[in-house]
């Protein structure tokens, strides 16, 4: 699959300091690509850079293979993090307006808000104006203008943040769908489990550098560690946890089970068959609970964090 | 439709929806007009009530000349003593004994005339009665020389000198103040505009940064097509609601002048107008003061005044407006903006002391052709000079330099803007700002 986005190179200096330092990433079209890293990173300075809301000092950006340029900005859907709404407009007034900004014309904007207003079932906020709505109601109107001009490429800063557990499902499925329709999705969040459950690939920038890269399933491969959790019914635990301690490097489980088992970590050589292991325990008692350990995305952030 | 014109709409149509906008825009003529009432009310009402002076006058000289007027009533007193005098106008609770004492003529009286009062004794009310005094000691004077009076009056001449350009053309020193009222005014609706209209743009700056949709904007739209349909939209508004003020302020003025000018007519200020027009009326010179007047205004460059009006309105407005934008972005809130304001008004205000009072001086002097030029005070202080007559090519050269400032300072204010909308939480300083100009 080609590259939609391709980023080579981006060097970006607030005066000393050094916001991005040699960063290039590379989105598949068609994918959902998490941007990750802790607070400070760089990730909302390379995704302005994205937007041409500032220029990078080095580097090149291109979309579709086209270098970045002004007319790029209809084909690019941005939710920003720090994002709100004017309090006094109007919602329906606002949301035209920002379409139209976006290139839409005014008959064409209006119809595509009815569109996402009636799939929303907030037809009736049209004149009602910003202030009068929480946090999470400014949020849909927020996620509506974003995707409005259907663009190529979606850029999802913390999108969730602000909604009840019902309407992030709602905007979770609407990115899986606008996915499916053919746009690609850079996603930017602190919530681990979102980026497991959305993400195809991930990039970590930590210290304005990028660490780590490439398909989420290559980058669980590259963490796996030869562990599993084991649960073992048997008479006499403490020999047998002793006869393992000396063949395998053994740690502490715990996971939820109606026995009362041995429940440990157990990790091997890459030369031995998973098979051979199976046997091994087997012969020490009854097998109840037999599980590859895979790294989370959760671990592997705080472990490539730490490490670097 | 562009994004500059979407921008501008937006900005303009926010503004004049706005419902503090409008009240403020029909309510500010009414109250203007209200206090001027109100002023006009209260020195009426304070000059209401009759006072009581009463008038021991030794020398006889005088008593005849005190009339009664409709405010004040004077009480002649005869063959009591000064003392006797005082306790009884103390008691009757008058406003004032007037006492001339005895004297062998005119000139001895002068020094000696003594008026006793509870408290001071309003400045209008002295002048009154001194200039009766003077007037009835001059004519007393003139008789005890042996002249006539009707003779003196003939004597006096008067010297006005006519004042013409080398160009043939009449001016007079009224001409003069006429030109200064043009320039004021103009310089002055300039000053006015621009601090009330740039803290506006500033406040919308403002307001874009906390409610978070700024980032949402440039993500679509150039800062700078942003921060200038900003000033334009602004500006619009500003011309409407000028534009409103003008008209409801000549139409409320015109209306009260009408009704209050048959109930004032009776009023003393409006007896004082009376007499005066029933003098002027019978003085020619001042019929031909009235013509050189409209003849001067029909002289002044009236076609180079209004083009000049505008391009230095628009030139000075623009290079303000960027400037109150930059402060906008570079804070987060109003309070914040304090120490920023400091080097906007100070320019302003020395343009206006400048205008008023070296200009006053000397329209062609050095301080005010420098300060013509500078491009933050030349605004105001060239639209007070142009009426005096200023050479085109200076006229131009100063629009140049304004507007090639207004490009060069936009240019820093977008910088600055464009940096400071995506800052939040922190209050900038001097230094900081002129980081961001290096970013």
């Amino acid at each position: 699959m080609s590259d939609i986005l391709v980023a080579e190179n981006i060097v970006k200096n607030y005066g000393d300091y050094k916001a991005l330092n040699n960063v290039s990433i590379n989105v598949a079209k068609g994918s959902i690509f998490g941007l990750l890293g802790p607070n400070g990173a760089g990730k909302t300075t390379l995704i302005r850079i994205i937007n041409q809301i500032t220029m990078p000092d080095e580097g090149l950006i291109t979309l579709d293979g086209e270098p970045l340029k002004q007319d790029h900005i209809k084909d690019i859907g941005y939710l920003p993090e720090e994002r709100g709404l004017y309090k006094s407009m109007k919602v329906g007034e606002q949301a035209l307006y920002l379409a139209q900004l976006k290139g839409l014309s005014e008959s064409e904007a209006k119809a595509r808000l009815k569109y996402w207003f009636d799939k929303f079932e907030i037809g009736d906020w049209w004149n009602k104006k910003i202030q009068e709505l929480s946090k999470g109601m400014a949020q849909k109107i927020q996620f509506i203008v974003t995707v409005l001009h259907q663009p190529k490429l979606l850029i999802f800063d913390e999108p969730f943040s602000g909604f009840d557990p019902i309407n992030a499902n709602l905007i979770k499925d609407e990115i899986l769908k606008l996915r499916e329709e053919g746009a690609t999705v850079i996603f930017s969040t602190h919530r681990m489990e979102s980026v497991e459950e959305l993400c195809d690939d991930i990039a970590l920038i930590h210290k304005s550098n990028k660490i780590l890269e490439g398909k989420l399933i290559d980058i669980k491969r590259q963490y796996k560690n030869n562990m599993y959790e084991v649960g073992l019914i048997t008479d006499n635990k403490a020999e047998v946890t002793q006869n393992l301690k000396e063949n395998f490097e053994l740690s502490n489980a715990t996971f939820k089970t109606l026995n009362d088992e041995l429940q440990f970590n157990i990790k091997i050589d890459n030369k031995l068959p998973v098979n051979q292991l199976i046997q091994h325990l087997t012969s020490k008692g009854e097998l109840t609970h037999f599980v590859e350990v895979i790294p989370s995305v959760n671990d592997i952030f705080i472990q490539t964090v730490q490490n670097n | 439709m562009n994004h500059l014109s979407l921008i501008t709409k937006r900005e303009y149509l926010n503004k004049v929806k706005n419902k503090s906008f409008i009240i403020m825009t029909f309510l500010s003529p009414l109250i203007m007009v209200g206090i001027f009432a109100l002023i006009g009310f209260l020195t009426q009402l304070n000059n209401d009530g009759v006072r009581t002076i009463s008038v021991l006058d030794e020398s006889n000289l005088f008593a005849n000349e005190f009339e009664n007027t409709e405010h004040t009533k004077y009480d002649i007193l005869t063959g009591l003593s000064l003392e006797d005098a005082k306790q009884l106008v103390r008691k009757a609770e008058n406003y004032g004994l007037l006492y001339i004492p005895p004297a062998e003529n005119v000139d001895a009286i002068a020094d000696k005339i003594k008026f006793y009062s509870e408290e001071s004794p309003s400045v209008g009310v002295m002048n009154g009665i001194e200039d009766k005094i003077e007037e009835e000691a001059r004519a007393i004077k003139l008789k005890e020389s042996g002249l006539d009076p009707v003779l003196v009056s003939k004597l006096n001449i008067k010297v006005r000198a006519n004042l013409e350009t080398f160009d043939g053309e009449k001016t007079s020193k009224a001409g003069s103040y006429m030109k200064l009222i043009f320039g004021g005014a103009a310089g002055y609706l300039l000053f006015m505009f621009i601090i009330i209209y740039g803290n506006m743009i500033m406040r919308s700056v403002i307001e874009e940064k906390t409610s978070r949709i700024i980032e949402i904007i440039i993500s679509s739209v150039k800062p700078i097509k942003l921060l200038l349909g900003k000033i334009f939209g602004t500006t619009l508004a500003g011309l409407t609601q000028f534009t409103v003020w003008i008209i409801i302020g000549t139409a409320l003025m015109i209306g009260v002048s009408a009704f209050f000018g048959v109930e004032a007519s009776q009023g003393p200020m409006a007896q004082q107008q009376a007499e005066m027009m029933k003098q002027a009326s019978q003085n020619v010179e001042a019929q031909e003061m009235a013509a050189t007047i409209f003849q001067e205004i029909y002289n002044m460059p009236l076609a180079n005044l209004i083009i000049m009006f505008i391009l230095f309105f628009i030139g000075g407005y623009l290079l303000y407006a960027s400037l109150y934008a930059a402060i906008g972005a570079a804070v987060d809130n109003e309070t914040d903006t304090q120490q920023f304001m400091l080097p906007i008004i100070m320019p302003l205000m020395l343009a206006i002391y400048v205008g008023f009072f070296t200009v006053i001086e000397n329209p062609h002097g050095m301080v005010s052709q420098v300060f013509s030029y500078i491009p933050f005070t030349s605004p105001v202080v060239m639209l007070m000079r142009i009426p005096f007559g200023v050479p085109i090519w200076q006229q131009l050269l100063s629009v140049l330099i304004l507007f090639g400032t207004f490009y060069i300072t936009v240019l820093f204010a977008a910088k600055i803007y464009r940096v400071g909308i995506l800052m939040y939480g922190k209050k900038p300083s001097y230094k900081e700002i002129y980081k961001w100009l290096k970013y």
